[in-house]
């Protein structure tokens, strides 16, 4: 076991990916000496080579537009874009080719490609640094888009990810890039699939939905709560695309109440989705309406008062308090 | 600001676009090539550039005043810059973006523009702002995390700071094409005449946008000038990661004449830029500037320059200091003296307690304001949240 942080966990599961297979290769800005801006590809391009971590022009188009080419020719590309707000000259590229292409070769291709992408906020950061923007990805068929909360995690899942043949949006909780935990990186067999959701906290009152930079703060809601006699349980729901709605719903059917969180605006983001979903599915075990906390529907605001843009613990349980009162 | 137009002889300018156009090839990107313009050594020693006389003209006309003025604009925003990068030390921003280094290519450039004309910056144009009279603190406040800018960009012809790489350079494009549907360009009236200054760096050359800003600039003969500082580093990516031939070279194709310029004498780039926004004014279209100059510090207070380049070719570049250089030059020239020199630096420590202050006292928003102005007109979801958002923080002060 060893206790590392996300970042270095990433880094971790990108190296054993790359010594598996050699097609596996690294695109983006930075990335080589620097390590990245977050240090997540530290050492790589030192240890596999300038041709296998390779620093690309300044382009974010460029980037995910070269890979996809990688990828006709038989590479697994992983492609860094260096912040969430960065990813946008790059969207047509996802949106219209990475997304649609098998679709359109009618399966006589593939794009095994992961896009990691650091997102959210909370570190203080000036405009287009903080953004979550998993909605438009999770929006667009033909990607398939998770997140990663904690090492453990985020070891497996991103080598999860290499390996899955269809292209992938990877999120990594900026915010979390150093929180450690406990990480086996001698085991050989990931403990889950990719695309399932876990019970992140057991607990009977209230079900609280969250994912990336967001468990740990309804991990910590839900300590708080539990001295104050109420008991919640948090899924980390880990895939956005696929949504695994099993785990979701079998907690809704045990708890009856449903708060779903992230610091994405709550207009048609994750959580409206998960809303419709549920709604549908749990109808006659839900005793009050699904509640979301989310970011408000606004540009992210200057860091002096993001603190009060980003769902926090006090939120998240007014959500439960709410969920509650019904 | 400066405003000492010099009557150019008609397309004398362009001209001088032509000749770069044919200008040789360098083999290498190297140190820039014997091409570029430079009016000012490194020593301070004024020099004339071979072929283009009407650069070193400009400059004549220039009086004492404004030569002391360039120099007094650069060692001012330099201090105002230690004094951001300090204050961000000491945990009051939270990043701050150094323009150390090239102070010349930004000084230089900014005073060459008459008041009608308009700047698109990146982040890191405070000379550039300075010089054009945006107080900086409007700089510090967004740097702090209190906006997102928020100065008025009308007031002074200067855009807000844009940190998506390369994106203004289209906005500059198509101000400058509302200049032309304005008539504001080849009347001759040196009040009406405008033409737009895009500001951008080496690494930005690469992006989608700025050679898309290219071709849509020689599609409409817009008047704009592409002012890109090579200051030969994109964070920890070296200039040549983008480019393979000189950057001034690379808006040729798309019908951009380029010029290169020592972009640490500011008397070449205040010669260059000024020929080609006379040129843009006049209607002949855009052009691309490529001020050579090299970053000094980090890329930003967050980056660690130690990663990816070594010291000893920062020191090489302390030798082509651009202020030091401007002071040999009035020194020797006798258009200034120490007591000159003196004031300056006084001048330059009052303002920088000035900047100080005024950063400290830089009140954090109210919490509330993230609802303001996202649109012109009311939008009822924004007005529920902030409904919701007054009635959860009174829920707290009712003494939860
Ligand atoms: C679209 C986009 N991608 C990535 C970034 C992150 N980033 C900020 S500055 C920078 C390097 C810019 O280099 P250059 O254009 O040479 O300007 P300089 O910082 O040297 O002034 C990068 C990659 C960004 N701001 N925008
Ligand atoms: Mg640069």
């Amino acid at each position: 076991m060893s206790k590392i942080g996300i970042g270095k966990a990433i880094n971790a599961g990108m190296r054993r990916a790359m010594e598996r297979d050699p097609k596996v290769v690294i695109m983006g800005e930075d990335i080589g000496k620097l390590g990245g801006v977050f240090r997540v590809t530290e050492n790589l391009q030192k240890d596999f080579g300038e041709d296998r971590v390779i620093d690309t022009p300044l382009a974010e188009s460029g980037i995910v537009g070269t890979a996809i080419g990688m990828a006709l020719r038989g590479y697994r590309p992983i492609v860094e874009i260096q912040f969430d707000g960065f990813v946008y000259p790059a969207f047509s590229q996802i949106t219209c080719q990475v997304a649609k292409m098998r679709a359109r070769s009618l399966g006589k291709i593939k794009l095994p490609m992961v896009i990691r992408i650091p997102v959210g906020g909370g570190i203080g950061a000036v405009e287009h640094h903080s953004e979550s923007n998993e909605a438009y990805f999770a929006h667009t068929a033909g990607l398939r888009v998770v997140a990663c909360s904690n090492p453990e995690d985020a070891y497996w899942m991103i080598q999860q990810a290499i390996e899955s043949d269809d292209p992938i949006v990877f999120y990594e909780p900026k915010r979390r890039y150093h929180e450690k935990g406990e990480v086996d990186l001698t085991a050989t067999t990931a403990p889950r699939s990719l695309f399932e959701a876990t019970i992140a906290r057991a607990g009977s009152d209230v079900t609280v939905a969250a994912y990336g930079p967001m468990v740990k703060v309804c991990l910590d809601a839900a300590t708080v709560a539990a001295e104050e006699g109420r008991s919640i349980e948090v899924i980390d729901l880990r895939s956005l695309s696929p949504l695994d709605l099993d785990v979701l719903a079998t907690s809704v059917e045990k708890t009856g109440r449903l708060v779903v969180t992230h610091e994405a605006p709550t207009f048609l983001g994750m959580g409206a989705e998960i809303a419709a979903a549920i709604s549908q599915r749990c109808f006659y075990h839900l005793e009050s309406p699904v509640i979301r906390v989310g970011g408000y529907n606004l540009p992210y605001p200057p860091s002096r008062i993001e603190e009060d843009f980003l769902p926090d613990l006090d939120r998240v349980l007014d959500g439960v308090d709410r969920a509650l009162a019904y | 600001m400066s405003d000492n137009e010099v009557a150019m002889p008609e397309h004398a300018a362009h001209a001088a676009a032509v000749a770069a156009l044919t200008a040789p090839v360098p083999e290498t990107i190297g140190d820039g090539g014997a091409e570029l313009v430079q009016l000012l050594t490194p020593e301070g020693e004024r020099v004339d550039h071979v072929g283009h006389p009407e650069y070193s003209a400009t400059i004549d006309e220039l009086t004492d005043d404004d030569l002391r003025g360039f120099y007094r604009d650069q060692v001012l925003i330099r201090r105002v810059d230690a004094e951001a990068t300090a204050l961000q030390r000491q945990g009051e921003l939270g990043i701050w973006a150094s323009l150390l280094g090239q102070e010349a290519a930004q000084v230089g450039s900014a005073r060459a523009l008459r008041t009608q004309d308009y700047a698109f910056p990146t982040y890191r144009e405070h000379g550039v702002a300075w010089v054009r009279g945006v107080n900086p603190l409007n700089l510090l406040g967004l740097f702090r995390g209190v906006n997102q800018g928020g100065w008025d960009p009308n007031e002074n012809n200067f855009h807000l700071y844009t940190i998506v790489i390369g994106a203004q350079t289209l906005h500059a494009v198509g101000y400058a094409m509302g200049i032309q549907h304005d008539h504001a360009v080849g009347t001759g009236e040196p009040d009406r005449d405008a033409a737009v200054i895009a500001y951008f760096g080496d690494g930005a050359t690469a992006q989608g946008d700025v050679n898309e800003s290219f071709v849509y600039a020689a599609s409409m003969n817009a008047p704009v000038v592409f002012f890109c500082q090579n200051n030969q580093w994109a964070i920890s990516q070296p200039v040549e990661k983008q480019t393979r031939i000189p950057l001034y070279q690379r808006a040729r194709g798309c019908g951009c004449p380029g010029v290169g310029v020592d972009g640490n004498d500011v008397l070449a780039v205040y010669a260059v830029t000024k020929a080609a926004m006379n040129a843009a004014r006049s209607g002949q279209g855009p052009m691309m500037i490529e001020a050579y100059t090299y970053r000094m510090g980090a890329h930003t207070t967050s980056d660690d320059p130690t990663k990816y380049r070594v010291s000893a070719d920062v020191e090489v570049w302390k030798l082509r200091d651009p202020i030091a250089r401007l002071k040999a030059y009035l020194t020797s020239s006798g258009k200034a003296d120490k007591s000159y020199f003196d004031a300056v630096d006084v001048e330059a420590d009052a303002l920088a307690v000035t900047v100080r202050e005024g950063c400290l006292s830089m009140p954090d928003p109210e919490p509330a304001s993230m609802f303001d102005n996202v649109y012109v007109d009311e939008h009822p979801l924004v007005e529920a949240e902030r409904a919701a958002f007054a009635a959860y923080t009174a829920s707290f002060e009712g003494g939860h």
